[in-house]
């Protein structure tokens, strides 16, 4: 099959071999393991060091341990996969990075900043359609302690913090994507992101500035796919928060895009109001978690039949926030359908 | 090549602000008038005291100083600075316990990156730039004095 | 008795006053620090804050403006006794005291403490 007969229009891409969900798995941390979701994590853990000498440590620890917990779940062994796929938020993205070293897969480390699960999936999944790998697994993480020491201030600083901020997610998520048939959900279709700014610089208020890059992707996935948002039973944002996902829903109005009930974001979803949490989740962790702790179990069961995975991504770095760039957003789309 | 503001990006910024939820200001102003003027409270009386034990005026002083240094930075060490600044805001920055606990967090927060390349490091990470500023402009200010002063004699 | 109240009050609204800066601006915390010690030290050296002092005590020292007072304060002293040497060292010499024990007690906290997540 030739290149221009998968591809759709300028990002989209059909997946004809419609790559299979073979396992997935989900560890979260304990905001996460006592918010809306409680009862769906594999495992909630308590300490979020884990028993580790560093939460750098810690972090990296949860993402091979849920990629172990994704494997054995479906008795796959880490030789028989063909590859790891995933990222993190860390400088160099070393948990993903020293998480390969432990599982000794061959491993494509991917930045996509809070994009990153959906930037596996969507790689993953055309590795094997294109027929290079049988078996890939896509994970991604994020631990709160961590990301805070990185880009905000000292966890035992009295900082202060607007209240359209977000809440870094401590959680890791992977899904084992595979050639074989017979399994329920597949990979239907991807739509690549572009990068969007439009001029956001508050680096509090993520959710504004990835908002409009989710619009823009969903436009063109709609429009390159030819379908409606009626299409799907359920289209989901990364980590918008409730700030960017209302944003968000303006801006798709704008564009003609009706969501009516069938909109969630997970940033939104991950933590409960009244978990005074600011505006919500972010973090790779929290599509992550959201996903694979909730909304894979929702499609393996028939309850939803055609999702839209979008997670978002803010593409800055402490040093650009310091030279006073503009935030660049970045949402990937992966079509999941029951068969 | 577009990185300036278009008038798309001016509506956008409309919207955000019109959507983003704003801070408590009477209670979040209240709270820091409360805690901010609790901590000065606490030095006015260590100073009283200080000076009922006949302690010399200047001495008086810096017992308060140094007894705010204290209990902030055992504050921070036991973590509980952190959730008085969650509740007070600048109540709880802008005092001088506040700066403590500045230097103590981040000496804190990067004892796994080393003694020296961490604690050592890091503690001047919030700090640095208030001594900086601060100790500059005593210079400068100094300097002005200097010179006003000999062309006043002069 | 209402001396204290002074104290409460001053220091309470020099608080709030940082508060409505963290509000309404998006200077943060560490750039309204360096803000208010600045300007401690040039009211201090304009010779308008020792009557804040004088009228509301630990109320205008404790609050960071008050270590801009001591800078400022320290340095014009020092250079009425020494001349030019004191605008170098008079500032540093007055905050000696509460820098050291900061940085000590600093240290002394990082070896006894491990920060922990937030609540």
């Amino acid at each position: 099959m030739s290149v221009s007969s998968k591809r759709r229009g300028r990002q989209s891409y059909l997946l004809p071999s419609k790559p299979r969900v073979k396992s997935f798995a989900a560890i979260a941390g304990k905001k996460e393991g006592e918010g809306p979701l409680r009862g769906l994590f594999d495992i909630v853990i308590a300490d979020d060091t884990l028993g580790e000498k560093s939460w750098e440590r810690a972090e990296s620890r949860m993402l091979e341990d849920v990629i172990r917990l994704c494997l054995e779940k479906k008795e796959l062994s880490p030789e028989s996969v063909d590859a790891f796929l995933g990222g993190d938020l860390l400088n160099q993205i070393v948990s993903a990075s020293f998480a390969a070293r432990q599982l000794g897969v061959p491993f494509l480390g991917l930045y996509g900043a809070c994009s990153t699960m959906a930037e596996s999936l969507l790689i993953g999944s055309m590795l094997i359609d294109g027929g290079f790998a049988q078996n890939v697994v896509c994970a991604t993480c994020s631990h709160f302690s961590t990301a805070e020491r990185q880009y905000r201030f000292p966890l035992e600083m009295g900082s202060v913090r607007p209240p359209y901020a977000q809440w870094t997610v401590t959680g890791a998520g992977a899904t084992a994507l595979t050639a074989e048939q017979g399994y329920p959900i597949a990979i239907e279709s991807l739509t690549l992101g572009a990068v969007v700014d439009y001029n956001q610089n508050d680096e509090n208020n993520m959710g504004a500035a990835m908002a409009p890059a989710a619009a823009d992707t969903l436009r063109s996935h709609l429009a390159e796919m030819n379908r409606g948002a009626d299409y799907y039973d359920l289209i989901v944002t990364g980590d918008l928060g409730r700030v960017g996902q209302a944003l968000f829903e303006e801006l798709c109005a704008e564009h003609g895009i009706e969501l009516g009930g069938r909109y969630l974001d997970c940033g939104s979803e991950i933590f409960a109001p009244e978990q005074n949490l600011y505006s919500g989740g972010s973090g790779c962790g929290c599509s992550a978690l959201v996903l694979n702790g909730k909304l894979l179990k929702e499609m393996e069961r028939g309850e939803r039949r055609r999702m839209l995975f979008m997670a978002t991504g803010a593409l800055l770095s402490p040093t650009t926030t310091l030279q006073g760039e503009s935030i660049p957003g970045i949402a990937h789309a992966v079509s999941l359908e029951v068969c | 090549m577009n990185y300036g503001k278009t008038s798309k990006h001016a509506s956008y910024d409309e919207r955000v602000k019109r959507l983003s939820p704003k801070s408590e200001k009477p209670m979040s102003l209240l709270k820091a008038f409360a805690v901010g003027g609790g901590i000065c409270l606490l030095g006015q009386l260590i100073r009283d005291a200080g000076l009922v034990l006949e302690l010399e005026e200047d001495a008086a002083a810096l017992l308060s100083t140094f007894s705010l240094v204290f209990l902030s930075a055992l504050l921070t060490g036991l973590g509980v600075y952190d959730k008085l600044g969650r509740f007070a805001g600048a109540g709880s920055i802008v005092p001088i316990t506040g700066f403590a606990n500045s230097m103590v967090s981040p000496a804190m927060e990067f004892k796994r990156e080393g003694y020296i390349t961490g604690v050592g490091a890091k503690m001047f990470v919030i700090a640095g730039p208030v001594l900086v500023y601060g100790i500059s402009s005593s210079v400068l200010v100094g300097l002005i004095y200097f010179f006003l002063r000999i062309a006043f004699k002069g | 008795m209402m001396m204290y109240l002074k104290v409460f009050a001053v220091g309470g609204l020099i608080c709030a006053a940082g508060q409505l800066l963290l509000i309404y601006t998006r200077l943060g915390s560490a750039k309204i620090l360096v803000l208010f010690v600045t300007l401690g030290v040039f009211l201090s050296a304009l010779g308008l804050y020792q009557p804040l002092v004088d009228f509301a005590g630990a109320g205008a020292t404790v609050p960071l403006p008050g270590f801009g007072h001591l800078l400022a304060k320290g340095a014009l002293e020092a250079v009425r006794e020494d001349g030019l040497a004191g605008a170098l060292t008079g500032g540093t010499a007055a905050a000696a005291g509460g820098i050291a024990a900061a940085i000590a007690l600093g240290y002394a906290v990082a070896l006894l403490f491990t920060p922990k997540t937030k609540e």
